[in-house]
């Protein structure tokens, strides 16, 4: 046991022997995961508490730390999506769409409006699932089992949507350079339209339940707050940093696949605490559905679906074994063949929580030479231990959930 | 009046002369070279100056090349955002290879504490003067960086990867 | 709801007569035990999220007798390791592992957890069977929630069959000992 004590110089052990000194009274340390149920994920904190107040926190973080970005240096850039899948894995097509955005940055892929349309609705699924996620495990942790239960199946919607399109669930991998690799089927449209009919009633019917509700309030209210200025500083993005009132949203400061043709609002909060983060992604998935109601409008006619770019994008299948030009492009891609720029090229998306951004260098060969994501959670997990202090344990748990910090991403 | 990318970088070589240089546009992003012991400065003015308001980090980095001089062979690249412009650039550092050190950015951009800190435990660059510079992703046992290139990706204690499993020996590949 | 069957339990093999029921003591304990697994969800990554669409409404693990999630070690019966176990993490699985009373079972649900699966790096470990004993391995990145099921429908049924004397046989007690666990 005695590897579990505190080595006598560390800074915890010294700041109870002052405090016994001064008053007689006992300051403790509790060890707050990294499996603690309550924190979603594996998180690790150590916590010096007075009584039920936390004074201090010492997180411990890269429990799974699985070498993304070591990996992506020896994958050819097909096979990279599927590691950005596993990052934000409650929005992965956020990840995938983004990085395959990167590359036609790289390649100057110009992509045809219906495909970005697309792109733009599998994109607002994804935002609108992991704000479900977030905010009803917030209510998990406020004591409403209710409410997550409810809408989870509505995710369950969202997932058959995904089924429809690349035929997996949560870890999409979708999409290709250009586009997409098939078209979306009459199914998945009539599935979209099932959902956007169903969902919103629910929701209402969820943020009703939350938004006036007494022990909520009490619980939300207050907790955790964070100020606009002290919120850039330690490099908030997305809803946690437009609940402080900052209206920054990568969507609108630097719009990708076509978003300046949507009319949509920021949603921002006023005192950066636990209540305006639920607020903030509440009102956040109504402008998702918006977006996504606009988009379904203004879909151009056809069925276009990727670019003409026939040195990245993987031919039929029909076609490789039909056609010799096709096999000879199908065998370039897949053995990595075909010429890439020497580029460095920074790309941002506005992810599930924040800026995820990708940060690409290329020297020519089939694989990335340095790939670094810009993980919105593993920046501003930073300023947790001083979110919680002066809290009560409580409270630290339900702060921690309102920030929608995904283990995933956090450790890559 | 927006912020044009050679205001930028008259602002800069006009303060630091020669310790900015290879300025160039890639895509939408103005970048720009750095000697490694003007870094601190260069981006504190960026950042305190009221016309170039760089006063977001949005990422920082580091990029290992071996194959470079060893005055070259590592680089940690620094992207700042202003918003009310709404312009990003880069910043590119190039730093000994034997002896990787910087110094710390985290007393003028709190968000780069634990970025400093995952360049370290990647790549062992050691940011001088930085409050806490430990492994932060890693196990602290460990006494290899593993993203420089020498290191291998795979697991060493892997067996199930043993060839004799997929109808190979030594001496019928 | 009036329209839904319930599902009983089929009795195990014996003798019926008029107000007794003879039947062996192992069926009976088995019965009881795989009709009420209280599974220890370990969550760290993807998997832990297709965890929760499996505990959710649509999915409901509540219906084979997990209705409870035990978050502490010590009265669970069924460790659900989800995700990927990192060396960093090995130890405190190996801790959750060691905290939990006899007897004690372990799904690995999903590539990670069972091999390692994409990620073969130096951070990584190649499955949480280099560490603890595992029953069940449910494959799939991530596994649908009708897998994880599965594969909990495939533990009760070696829960079902187990003989009570299993976990103080010299076999089983070997098998720990070549993990280190005491």
């Amino acid at each position: 046991m005695s590897e579990l004590l505190l080595p006598p110089e560390h800074r915890y052990a010294k700041r109870i022997q002052e405090q016994l000194n001064e008053d007689g009274s006992e300051l403790s340390i509790l060890n707050l995961g990294p499996t603690h149920p309550a924190t979603h994920g594996i998180f690790q904190n150590i916590l010096l508490m007075d009584g039920e107040r936390i004074l201090e926190a010492e997180p411990t973080i890269g429990y799974i730390h699985r070498a993304f970005e070591k990996i992506a240096e020896n994958r050819p850039f097909y096979q990279i999506t599927p590691l950005t899948d596993r990052l934000n894995y409650c929005s992965s097509p956020i990840n995938n769409m983004g990085w395959w955005m990167t590359l036609e940055k790289l390649l100057d892929i110009e992509v045809p409006k219906r495909a970005q349309y697309l792109r733009v609705i599998v994109m607002e699924l994804a935002r609108i699932t992991d704000h479900i996620i977030c905010n009803s495990i917030l209510g998990v942790d406020t004591g409403a089992y209710t409410g997550f239960l409810y809408v989870f199946q509505f995710r369950e919607k969202v997932y058959e949507i995904y089924e429809e399109i690349c035929g997996a669930r949560l870890t999409t991998n979708m999409g290709r350079i250009g586009g997409f690799e098939r078209d979306w089927s009459p199914e998945a449209f009539r599935k979209l339209d099932v959902f956007l009919e169903e969902f919103p009633a629910a929701w209402k019917e969820f943020e009703n339940l939350f938004e006036r509700n007494r022990i909520f309030i009490d619980r939300t209210v207050n907790v955790g707050a964070i100020t606009a200025e002290q919120a850039m500083a330690y490099g908030f993005t997305g809803p946690n940093l437009r609940a402080a009132g900052v209206d920054y949203d990568v969507r609108v400061a630097q719009p990708y696949s076509s978003y300046e043709d949507f009319d949509f609002i920021i949603p921002v909060g006023k005192s950066g605490d636990t209540y305006d983060r639920f607020c903030v992604r509440n009102a956040e998935v109504w402008e998702s559905l918006s977006i996504i109601r606009q988009a379904l409008a203004k879909m151009p006619e056809g069925n276009e679906f990727h670019a003409d770019v026939p040195d990245y994008y993987l031919p039929p299948k029909e076609a490789v074994y039909t056609n010799m030009e096709s096999l000879i492009y199908h065998f370039k891609i897949v053995m990595g063949e075909v010429p890439v720029p020497v580029a460095e090229i920074y790309h941002a998306v506005e992810g599930g929580n924040g800026e995820l951004g990708f940060y690409l260098v290329t020297d020519g060969s089939r694989t990335p030479y340095r790939l670094h994501f810009r993980r919105p959670c593993f920046i501003y997990y930073q300023a947790y231990p001083e979110m919680i202090k002066g809290s009560l344990l409580s409270d630290a748990i339900v702060i921690l959930s309102s920030l929608n910090v995904i283990a995933g991403e956090l450790d890559a | 009046m927006a912020l044009e990318t050679t205001q930028i970088q008259e602002k800069l070589v006009e303060t630091f002369d020669s310790a900015v240089f290879e300025f160039k546009q890639e895509k939408d992003i103005f970048s720009f070279e750095v000697a490694a012991d003007k870094i601190t400065a260069v981006i504190l003015f960026l950042k305190n100056d009221p016309t170039l308001r760089f006063h977001f980090l949005t990422d920082l980095c580091g990029i290992h090349y071996p194959d470079n001089d060893v005055d070259h062979q590592f680089a940690v690249v620094y992207h700042l955002h202003n918003w009310y412009e709404n312009k990003r650039i880069k910043i590119k550092a190039f730093i000994n290879g034997e002896n990787p050190e910087i110094k710390t950015i985290s007393n003028i951009f709190l968000s780069s504490n634990w970025m400093e800190r995952e360049t370290f435990d990647f790549y062992g660059i050691n940011f001088i003067g930085h409050p806490q510079l430990k492994r932060i992703l890693n196990m602290d046992e460990m006494i290899s960086f593993p993203m420089r290139k020498e290191f291998p990706m795979e697991d060493s204690g892997r067996t199930d990867k043993d060839d004799r499993f997929f109808g190979r020996t030594t001496d019928n590949y | 709801m009036s329209d839904s069957k319930i599902n009983m339990v089929e009795p195990p093999e014996g003798v019926v007569g008029e107000g007794f029921f003879a039947t062996k003591l192992n069926d009976v304990v088995g019965l009881a035990r795989a009709n009420s697994l209280w599974p220890l969800p370990f969550a760290t990554s993807c998997c832990g999220i297709e965890f929760m669409a499996t505990m959710a409404s649509h999915y409901d693990l509540a219906r084979f007798g997990s209705e409870r999630v035990s978050f502490s070690p010590r009265q669970a019966d069924m460790l659900m390791v989800m995700g990927t176990i990192s060396k960093k993490m090995a130890p405190i699985l190996r801790q959750v592992y060691e905290q939990m009373s006899e007897p004690r079972w372990v799904i690995a649900v999903g590539a990670c957890a069972t091999s390692g699966g994409i990620f073969d790096t130096y951070s990584v470990l190649q499955g949480i069977d280099k560490v603890i004993p595992v029953d069940v391995y449910v494959p799939g990145c991530p596994p649908r929630p009708e897998q994880i099921v599965d594969g909990v429908m495939k533990l009760q049924e070696l829960v079902r069959t187990e003989s009570v004397r299993r976990r103080s046989s010299p076999e089983y007690q070997e098998l720990l000992a070549s993990y280190n666990i005491k």
